[in-house]
């Protein structure tokens, strides 16, 4: 039972130093004090540290994948770098069974001036292949890179996505037990992505595999489990992927909006036929959702166009509504009270936030842009990569042969 | 079949509080460093001289230099030597490609460990492999250099003595020597770059206060210069094994040399154990 268990960390925590100075010297009394056999002051922060990581436990079996989620500099990378044996833990402790591979430095060690030929040879070394391995796995990886045409031509005249192309497919033919993957995905054409995706799928069927990424898509599609990592600490762990992927969103509600007025003209009293919690409104999935706002123009504007837009997390338009021009409203003078309602919101359960853009069609100035001002909250029971989900009836019945 | 598999633990502990552990860690990772090591030297010495017009004669240019300008100096009788056994520019030759291997193997260490920073940031590979593959370029270099002191020998028509044949037996240890200054200086030199800037200032220095171009001085308080400097009884030693004479200073080489094994042998055990501290300055 407890065999399968390829990795465990136990209450890892590692301290890192802001201050250079500081942490060059700490290096060197760290140093000194492993070869006096003292384990000491490693529990207490010192001057200018901080918890890169903090408290962190997890187990993971074969077949299993660990996604690491968090914002830039939660401890992600650091994590790795502490299963991987890079750096040692200052407190807790690790524990890692069989060979360890890491789609990380991809193309680590390659000299630019030799060819990519001899380049695969150089980093497969390095990542622990055997040059009876390389040998026998050379045109595999030369096919997989699709750069036949340039492997006797210095790395150095690749392109860097030929590189990275070259580096991944090297990596990619470890046998790992573990498998360490840091962000490599993002890089690289959309066909060659698709490519690396399907033999990370392949690579983790025999594996345990450890995923950092910023892309919800990839970690709904791969993980079994989740840890959403916080300034170092967990803050969450499980097998809840749509619950971890709106825990990490919550850690971005502090995104301000923007309203850019130019002239005189100005939108206010925006509200949602929603509940509203704290900043944010609430609606589930599949509800209707009106929106109403005051419009107060100052000037002559013979035709207006009005558009409101909804974004994710990562400020990427999912959604947009549009009012086309305008023309039959005298819009000078009173306030126009404007209510646009959707009969069923079927954007994908998490937050968003909305953009209200007014301009005048003609001139096509822009009267005013509340710019990601307000926040909607979109409740529901399921996590799904794609931004809209549609609510189909689907029919299902046995055909005679 | 997985309970077989081998298993890494990472603790906090020190890791010389389990030194037979250790020990097994050292002779694991070194014999699993071989193919690798043999790797990156392959890949260093072939894009070393890649991208030059003059390729392997930049190995011998250097001690070539040096050779002419003292050769010069004491022709001209600016900077006088007296009587050597060999003729001058021999002597002078033989004394600096061995003090070159010294100043090599003193180097590489820091060198390699520089070099490959990003890599060894990132990836777990047996890290013996580094200071093996440095090793290997100190040895190449040093064996095209050797073409030069045939050359000399033969044109000064110099016949090599019995004792020739342990002359190699010097050299590794002069290697020996700078390998262990240069292993026991990574921890440091890799975290403050005060080493890699001074290291050039203090060999140029250390090689005049060497008998490198002149025969061991043997008068008080000049003589000092052979009877502190260790590199001093293995560099002159070596020199008589390959010119004849007897063994001037014998006892300085045992020494040394023993001296230089157990040291290096303690640079081996903080090499390993400094390294993930350095990796964790050097990129945080």
């Amino acid at each position: 039972m407890n065999d399968d268990v390829l990795v465990t960390a136990d209450n890892v925590s590692k301290k890192f130093c802001r201050d250079l100075k500081n942490s060059l010297w700490y290096g060197v009394s760290d140093i000194v004090g492993e070869m006096a056999c003292r384990n000491g002051n490693r529990l207490e922060l010192r001057t200018n540290e901080f918890w890169a990581v903090k408290d962190v436990s997890f187990e993971l079996r074969r077949g299993e994948c660990l996604g690491l989620i968090g914002p830039n500099g939660a401890g992600k990378s650091t994590l790795l770098r502490l299963l991987n044996g890079l750096i040692k833990p200052d407190i807790g402790t690790i524990s890692v069974r069989g060979r360890v591979g890491a789609l990380i430095a991809l193309g680590a060690g390659f000299n630019p001036i030799l060819t990519g030929r001899e380049n695969i040879y150089v980093n497969g070394s390095v990542l622990g292949l055997s040059k009876h391995e390389i040998d026998r796995k050379l045109d595999e990886i030369i096919a997989f890179a699709e750069i036949s045409d340039f492997i006797d031509a210095p790395v150095q005249t690749y392109s860097s996505g030929m590189q990275v192309r070259l580096g991944f497919a090297i990596a990619v033919q470890m046998e790992p037990d573990v498998l360490l993957i840091d962000e490599v995905l993002a890089v690289g054409d959309a066909g060659f992505r698709g490519k690396c995706y399907n033999a990370i799928y392949d690579l983790n069927k025999n594996c345990a595999v450890i995923f950092v990424s910023h892309t919800m898509q990839h970690v709904s599609r791969l993980c079994t489990f989740l840890m959403v990592l916080d300034r170092g600490k967990e803050s969450f762990y499980g097998t809840n992927i749509p619950r971890g992927i709106e825990k990490y969103m919550e850690l971005f509600d502090r995104e301000q909006g923007l309203v850019i007025e130019p002239g005189a003209s100005k939108i206010t009293n925006i509200a949602l036929s929603a509940p509203r919690t704290g900043d944010h409104y609430e609606i589930h999935y599949g509800d209707a959702l009106s929106i109403q706002f005051d419009a107060h123009i100052e000037q002559t504007h013979p035709s207006i166009e009005i558009s409101i837009g909804i974004a994710n997390q990562s400020l990427e338009l999912v959604a947009q509504c549009n009012s086309g021009p305008v023309t039959n409203i005298p819009w000078k003078g009173k306030a126009k009270r404007i209510d646009l309602s959707i009969e069923k919101l079927h954007i994908t359960p998490g937050k968003y936030y909305l953009s209200i853009i007014m301009r005048d069609c003609n001139t096509n100035t822009m009267l005013s842009w509340h710019h990601l001002t307000t926040k909607l909250t979109v409740r529901g029971h399921f996590y799904s990569p794609a931004p809209i989900a549609y609510e189909g009836a689907w029919n299902i019945i046995s055909v005679e042969q | 079949m997985h309970s077989k598999l081998p298993e890494v633990i990472y603790t906090p502990d020190s890791q010389l509080r389990h030194p037979l552990q250790l020990l097994k860690h050292m002779w694991r990772d070194l014999i699993a460093s071989r193919e690798l090591a043999w790797r990156l030297f392959v890949r260093n010495i072939s894009a070393m001289y890649r991208q030059t017009m003059l390729g392997y004669v930049w190995a011998f240019l250097p001690p070539l230099f040096t050779t002419f300008t003292f050769v010069f100096l004491n022709s001209q009788n600016i900077f006088s030597v007296g009587k050597t056994d060999i003729p001058y520019p021999a002597y002078v030759m033989i004394g600096t490609l061995l003090w070159q291997v010294f100043v090599d193997a003193m180097n590489s260490p820091l060198r390699v460990v520089n070099q490959s920073k990003s890599f060894l940031a990132k990836i777990n590979f047996p890290r013996e492999a580094l200071i093996l593959a440095g090793i290997g370029e100190v040895l190449f270099n040093f064996s095209i250099r050797l073409v030069l002191l045939v050359a000399v020998f033969i044109f000064y028509n110099v016949s090599l003595p019995v004792a020739a044949f342990l002359a190699p037996l010097g050299i590794l240890s002069l290697m020996a020597l700078g390998l262990m200054i240069g292993v026991l200086l990574v921890p440091l030199g890799v975290l403050y770059q005060d080493i890699e800037k001074g290291l050039p200032l203090i060999t140029g220095m250390w090689m005049l206060l060497t008998p490198v171009v002149y025969p061991p001085p043997s008068s008080w308080p000049a003589s000092l210069l052979s009877s502190i400097n260790p590199v001093s009884p293995l560099l002159v030693t070596t020199r008589e094994m390959l010119t004849g004479g007897s063994f001037s200073q014998m006892n300085g080489f045992m020494i040394v040399v023993t001296g230089t094994l157990i040291l290096l042998f303690v640079g081996w055990v903080l090499y390993r154990l400094a390294l993930p501290h350095l990796i964790e300055r050097i990129s945080a």
